[in-house]
């Protein structure tokens, strides 16, 4: 049988045309995945456009790490997570205490010890997540000491890390008033009358400490705002500085590594 | 370190730096891992060991250990290391004060441009003495005796006196055992030496007046025991002024 010519089909406006199928198209429309694709490149490059963030995400995250890097070098970030549990952990517990030294502090510790889902089980990742923190204080310093890391040009850094050991000392003495019980009462009294004893700014540190010249009603608030307003603030600041100096200068090489390729190192002098 | 050596080690380290790889995702898998680890010994402490609570903060009355949390235990054992009372606001403040200020200037003062270890003789045992030391006085804080028990035995003259005043006494035994006392003071072969002074001949130094105003105002750290019951502190009064 023969076959009959089609008829011609008739011109469509262009706007009524499918659009020339693009990369990952099938039959002309774009499948969820790429339609999610493109939107989130959309929202991405909403955002760069205006804050020009992805220059600082890559200079963060795809700098390069000198040669010889070891676990050694894991001990700083360890410590800001220990940081970061610490808040974490601080809040939930922020949300049952309260700063009342005529009972109602105790009796809210209590309360999250005893009566809360899973309230010990945060108290004690909070209580022992303060050890943890301090020793990952001092272990990542001891590194630091031993390669050298503190001299030039990271002498700065250094002394950041010495004010955040010191916070860090701030937050755990602060820390243990707030429970309330006697163990924490008395050390802490045993412990504002040491800093008292300090030399010109001594008695008025211990003063500010106590609100007053005796441990009092304002002191237990005083200890909590200390540490849940002002000393971490702080700390989130410094950490801040403390991690913009390492990206910007870099982390240090083991000291026992060198540069092996002596082409480099004459490229590098001419 | 001067303006070449600190040229030469910025250009080695540009080396170094171009010949290593980069953050993401090398050093953040492994910061990765070693926050995992971090987690699980948070947990697992958290688990085994719990959260504890004391009884109720009480100013005036029952059992107390003014001891402060094991990281602490280096600064407070300090004070039972250097004795004579006229050296503790060194040992209180001194030492740690001098120790922090020289921690602040340690780049300013360490300029050699080494930083291989083995090369550098006295920083690395300046580290190991200090961390000894530590470790040493943390480890002597965590076995500090119990503050809770006095076993002395009574002087015969207190004993042949017999009626209120051996009765006075015996409560402020008591009394003494229980506040903790023996915590920073040595009491015969009861307590730990330190911070505070030997009680043991307590009453040959000091009259009970001056004893009785030390309790209500004492040197530092020591805590005040004007709050205590007047009956009580009548007690450890005649009590320590029995100590000849």
């Amino acid at each position: 049988m023969p076959r009959l010519p089609k008829l011609p089909a008739p011109p469509l406006p262009a706007a009524l045309k499918a659009p020339p199928a693009r990369p990952g198209e099938e039959d002309g429309r774009l499948g969820p995945i790429e339609d999610a694709k493109q939107a989130g490149i959309t929202i991405v490059d909403w955002v760069d456009e205006r804050t020009s963030l992805s220059g600082v995400g890559r200079w963060l995250l795809f700098r390069k790490v000198p040669k010889g890097t070891n676990w050694f070098y894991t001990l700083g970030s360890a410590t800001l997570f220990a940081f970061l549990s610490q808040a974490v952990t601080g809040v939930f517990l922020a949300m049952y205490y309260r700063p009342d030294p005529a009972g109602g502090a105790y009796e809210s510790i209590r309360h999250v010890t005893n009566e809360v889902f899973l309230g010990q089980f945060v108290r004690g990742m909070h209580k022992w997540g303060s050890s943890v923190m301090v020793v990952l204080v001092f272990l990542h310093m001891g590194r630091t000491f031993l390669f050298g890391a503190y001299k030039y040009p990271r002498e700065l850094n250094w002394v950041i890390g010495v004010v955040l050991l010191v916070l860090t000392l701030v937050m755990a003495f602060t820390g243990y008033l707030l429970p309330f019980d006697q163990r924490a009462y008395w050390a802490t009294i045993v412990g504002v009358n040491i800093n008292g004893t300090g030399p010109l700014l001594g008695p008025y540190l211990s003063d500010f400490l106590r609100g007053g010249g005796e441990f009092g009603a304002t002191t237990l608030s005083r200890f909590y705002s200390i540490h849940m307003l002002l000393v971490p603030g702080l700390i989130i600041a410094l950490i801040g500085a403390h991690l913009y100096l390492v990206t910007k200068l870099g982390t240090t090489a083991p000291p026992w590594e060198k540069a092996e390729n002596s082409a480099d190192l004459r490229e590098a002098k001419a | 370190m001067n303006q070449l050596e600190k040229e030469q080690y910025l250009r080695e380290y540009a080396i170094l730096k171009a010949q290593g790889k980069p953050f993401f995702p090398y050093a953040v898998a492994k910061d990765a891992a070693m926050a995992c680890v971090v987690l699980a010994v948070i947990i697992s402490l958290s688990l085994v060991l719990g959260a504890e609570l004391g009884p109720k903060a009480n100013p005036t009355t029952t059992t107390y250990v003014p001891r402060p949390e094991w990281y602490f235990f280096f600064l407070f054992e300090m004070l039972r290391v250097i004795k004579p009372p006229s050296l503790v606001p060194l040992a209180t403040i001194g030492v740690p004060t001098l120790g922090l200020v020289l921690l602040f200037l340690l780049p300013f003062f360490d300029r050699g441009p080494e930083r291989r270890p083995e090369r550098r003789p006295i920083a690395v045992a300046t580290f190991i003495v200090v961390a000894g030391a530590m470790a040493f006085l943390t480890y002597q804080g965590a076995n500090a005796g119990s503050p809770f028990a006095v076993e002395m035995a009574t002087p015969a003259r207190v004993t042949q006196a017999g009626g209120a005043t051996l009765a006075e006494y015996t409560v402020g035994k008591e009394v003494v055992a229980s506040r903790g006392c023996l915590a920073c003071h040595k009491l015969g072969d009861n307590g730990n030496a330190g911070p505070g002074p030997d009680l043991t001949h307590i009453a040959a130094r000091l009259p009970r007046q001056g004893i009785a105003r030390t309790l209500v105002n004492p040197t530092a750290p020591m805590p005040s025991f004007k709050n205590l019951p007047p009956k009580q502190f009548a007690a450890v009064v005649a009590f320590l002024g029995q100590l000849k």
